[in-house]
């Protein structure tokens, strides 16, 4: 495992030391307009505390800064971070449980008002502690913060309950934008309609399904940045509009991801005028089984819908027509806390003998009484990949006998009926930003604890094998910790079946520079250090 | 005046010829009249035994995923190549046509049925409940089938049985529309009157007597919603909003991916929308010349 770790950090970095050597061998240029297209209708809101798309991160995150962040160079990088508001990095104090931030002075917000400290920690409340009516998509991540404060203009200081390696990583959260207080504190819901920040670029004007644009903030607070006059977002989300935008140069780049069929049609056609960036990614379909729903409260079912699954040569060949490619477990494959394939070969669902693994699927599913099983898995109706992984999922489950229906729904009902569980099986997604597997498998915890979990199931098992991983600070304790946690999910109460990690792939035309890829789509989305070779 | 009385051996020999045209003269006639007519049937009837006899027909599971054979060309092996599940294209588009007719026959005679009943309705009572019942036509229509149909999948959600509904609903206005034109000439002759002073009910008057004297218009408007029926649950495939994977249907294998493999794997695309094609086409020249055969009027040309 270690060595596979070690090749896989070896060759990122290999990759991103060519990648920076040959943009650092060019003098950014100054000017012009990036077209870019967002996979999305549109997005539910422009508040990134409330969201957790894309949709809402690739048409907003332009506009506004944020506390700290990747390294917009280095954004592949899963340890290092750096400022953005702030001065410079704090060193943790009081036994790793108090962290000071010195916030820049001259920053403004795009109305002209001074951006303090107090701006930034009312931000942060928000974000981890938001009042009644208000919503906060990440709570659970900052569940180790006790407190946030600005005792001056210029100081924000989070006070941690416990000393943990899982907070820096949180705290560079791409969604969580620094609003102006005395908006926020008189209208909290103001920012879902309304864009408004202190980033590299100025909201101009939006237009409903169509298009989001922004001119440059002259008075971005890093120097020379950004360097492009103006953005435009296209919102397009059939693929084929945005692989013939690509094609056809009405857009530069998209950010998201498309399939390896999308890129083999264009390179083959424009050559060397579309560049390609790859990655892992941080995120991935899970098959999650209403545990509240005959015959899915048996576990001896939801077993059995797990070993009926050839996921080691289901996920190559996926790989050649849908942006999935890697087996992995409950974390991202690329961590050091991951399952090792061996590893991963002991559990339900990633037994290394297909035909040994369904025959216990069927003795499973004959003892549990329900043979030739009909029911329906509920899918978003999103092609990349959860059309393709379902499609999928259902050919091999028609392998042990079982009949499955796929109801594919837009994203909206989509949501609801996984909130409300009206469903049999739902495919899900697990998307993560800064690769934290320590919070990122939160996931998989009963919905009373993580409320975004809906399989229906109360585990006290379960979260206790997770708090203890949480406050475990040897390295080799916390990944044992995590096998563990792991093994229950996955193997003992099968409360979820993880499918092959996707891979993202990033078509860009030639001319646009400066941007580089990372495990997850939504980080290094503000678009500052990026410039048109033109 | 001189009056010319018929001659009776030439009488009885066209009396004779009529008792003489069995269906299999009809059929005949109407192959050698319209030979279009015929090839369009011919089509149905094919792919109709197609779609029945698609267990017997299809050489492999259309369901199967198979990673070893992923986007094939035509060969021997897979006649019309595989998609990108390696799935065989020939055996989807079989088990496809059982689709397409249970859809395009299943919406057409549903709403076409319906749309028969409340149209002679309407014509039969006239009154308020033409006038109100009219109306509501009118808005029914004033949506182009596939946006209606839209609306009706938004609603029931998506599925054979729902895109069934989806189709049917706004088929039965054009269908009321018309019968109710033939029906008003109906209601006027002189044996609906006899019904009525028999003492017949309104239910007996409409189905046993008026009903069958529209019947023509309404084969003719059935054979063309057949294809139309088709066509818009191909429609509804490819929006995504029709039958979903892995089901076999036509407008399904045409969504998406096939825009992927277009010019890497075209085959995916082209089966499945020359089997659209030609089954509407097939119907569209069966019905046709179903009309002018039907039709008084039409006969002779």
């Amino acid at each position: 495992m270690y060595v596979r770790t070690g090749l896989w950090a070896a060759g990122l970095g290999l990759a991103v030391a060519i990648a920076a050597g040959s943009a650092g061998a060019q003098t950014p240029k100054r000017g012009g307009t990036l077209t870019y297209v967002i996979p999305a209708d549109a997005p539910p809101s422009f508040d990134g505390h409330r969201e957790t798309t894309y949709a809402t991160v690739h048409a907003a995150a332009p506009y506004y800064s944020v506390l700290i962040r990747v390294p917009p160079d280095n954004p592949a990088s899963t340890t290092e971070f750096v400022c953005d508001l702030c001065t410079e990095m704090p060193t943790p104090t009081d036994g790793g449980k108090t962290y000071t931030f010195k916030i820049r002075e001259g920053v403004k917000f795009h109305d002209g008002s001074k951006l303090t400290a107090q701006d930034v920690a009312t931000s942060w409340n928000y974000i981890v502690f938001p009042p009644k009516g208000v919503s906060s998509a990440r709570v659970s991540y900052y569940e180790m913060v006790d407190k946030v404060e600005a005792p001056d203009d210029t100081t924000v200081v989070f006070h941690l309950k416990r000393a943990t390696n899982a907070f820096l990583p949180a705290l560079a959260d791409p969604y969580t934008w620094i609003y102006k207080k005395e908006i926020l504190e008189k209208d909290p819901h103001w920012f879902e309609k309304n864009i408004m920040g202190s980033g590299p670029f100025k909201f101009v004007s939006y237009e409903v399904g169509q298009s989001i644009k922004g001119v440059r903030n002259p008075d971005y607070y890093h120097k020379g940045q950004p360097y492009l006059d103006a953005i435009v977002g296209i919102f397009a989300d059939k693929q084929s509009v945005r692989v013939d935008a690509l094609r056809a140069d009405r857009a530069a780049i998209e950010f998201r991801g498309l399939p390896p069929s999308a890129r083999d049609q264009l390179v083959k056609e424009a050559g060397a005028d579309i560049v390609v960036q790859d990655s892992d990614w941080n995120c991935g379909n899970i098959l999650t089984p209403n545990h509240k729903k005959k015959p899915f409260d048996d576990v001896r079912v939801r077993r059995a819908l797990a070993l009926a699954i050839d996921q080691w040569k289901g996920a190559p060949a996926l790989a050649k027509i849908a942006n999935v490619r890697t087996v992995g477990g409950i974390v991202f494959p690329g961590s050091p806390l991951a399952a090792t394939k061996e590893e991963l070969q002991q559990m339900a669902g990633y037994w290394p003998d297909i035909e040994k693994s369904r025959a216990e699927a069927r003795r499973l599913l004959k003892e549990a009484g329900v043979e030739g099983l009909k029911f329906e898995l509920l899918n978003r109706n999103v092609d990349q990949p959860y059309k393709f992984v379902g499609t999928w999922a259902i050919g091999e489950w028609k392998k042990i006998g079982l009949n499955v229906e796929q109801k594919v729904v837009p994203t909206g009902p989509w949501f609801s009926n996984m909130r409300a569980g009206t469903f049999d099986v739902v495919l899900e997604a697990n998307c993560a930003s800064v690769v934290n597997p320590l919070l990122d498998t939160g996931k998989y915890l009963p919905a009373k604890v993580y409320p975004e979990n809906y399989g229906q199931f109360d585990d006290d098992k379960s979260v206790e094998l997770y708090e203890k991983m949480q406050t475990e600070i040897d390295p080799k304790k916390q990944r044992d910790d995590m096998r563990a946690f792991e093994k229950h999910t996955l193997d003992t109460m099968v409360h979820e079946i993880v499918l092959p990690y996707w891979y993202r792939i990033i078509l860009e035309r030639s001319y646009v520079k400066g941007w580089k890829i990372s495990p997850s789509h939504y980080l290094n989305q503000d678009l500052a250090n990026i410039w048109l070779d033109k | 005046m001189t009056v010319v009385a018929p001659n009776p051996a030439k009488v009885l020999s066209e009396e004779t010829l009529v008792r003489e045209r069995t269906p299999l003269h009809l059929a005949l006639d109407f192959c050698r009249r319209k030979p279009l007519g015929t090839l369009g049937l011919v089509i149905v009837l094919v792919i109709m035994a197609a779609g029945i006899c698609a267990d017997w027909i299809a050489p492999f599971d259309p369901e199967e995923n198979d990673f070893n054979a992923m986007m094939q060309a035509p060969s021997l092996v897979h006649l019309f190549g595989t998609d990108q599940f390696g799935r065989d294209i020939f055996s989807r588009l079989v088990f496809g046509a059982r689709t397409a007719m249970l859809v395009g026959f299943g919406s057409a005679v549903g709403g076409g049925l319906i749309g028969l009943v409340l149209g002679v309705a309407s014509a039969y009572f006239g009154g308020w409940f033409d006038l109100v019942f009219q109306r509501v036509l009118d808005v029914l229509m004033a949506f182009p089938l596939i946006i209606l149909a839209l609306a009706v999948v938004s609603v029931f959600g998506t599925g054979v049985f729902n895109v069934m509904i989806a189709i049917t609903i706004p088929l039965i206005p054009r269908c009321g529309r018309v019968v109710r034109a033939s029906a008003l000439a109906v209601r006027e002759v002189p044996y609906v009157d006899a019904a009525r002073a028999l003492g017949f009910g309104h239910a007996r008057i409409i189905l046993r007597h008026m009903v069958p004297n529209v019947v023509a218009p309404f084969l003719i408007l059935l054979s063309a919603f057949v294809g139309q029926a088709i066509l818009a649950e191909a429609g509804l495939s490819y929006l995504g909003l029709g039958v979903q994977e892995p089901v076999a249907a036509w407008g399904l294998m045409l969504q998406g991916s096939a825009e992927d493999y277009a010019t890497t794997a075209p085959w995916i695309a082209i089966f499945p929308g020359l089997a659209i094609v030609f089954t509407v086409l097939g119907i569209s020249l069966f019905g046709d010349a179903l009309r002018d055969a039907i039709d008084p009027k039409l006969r002779d040309r």
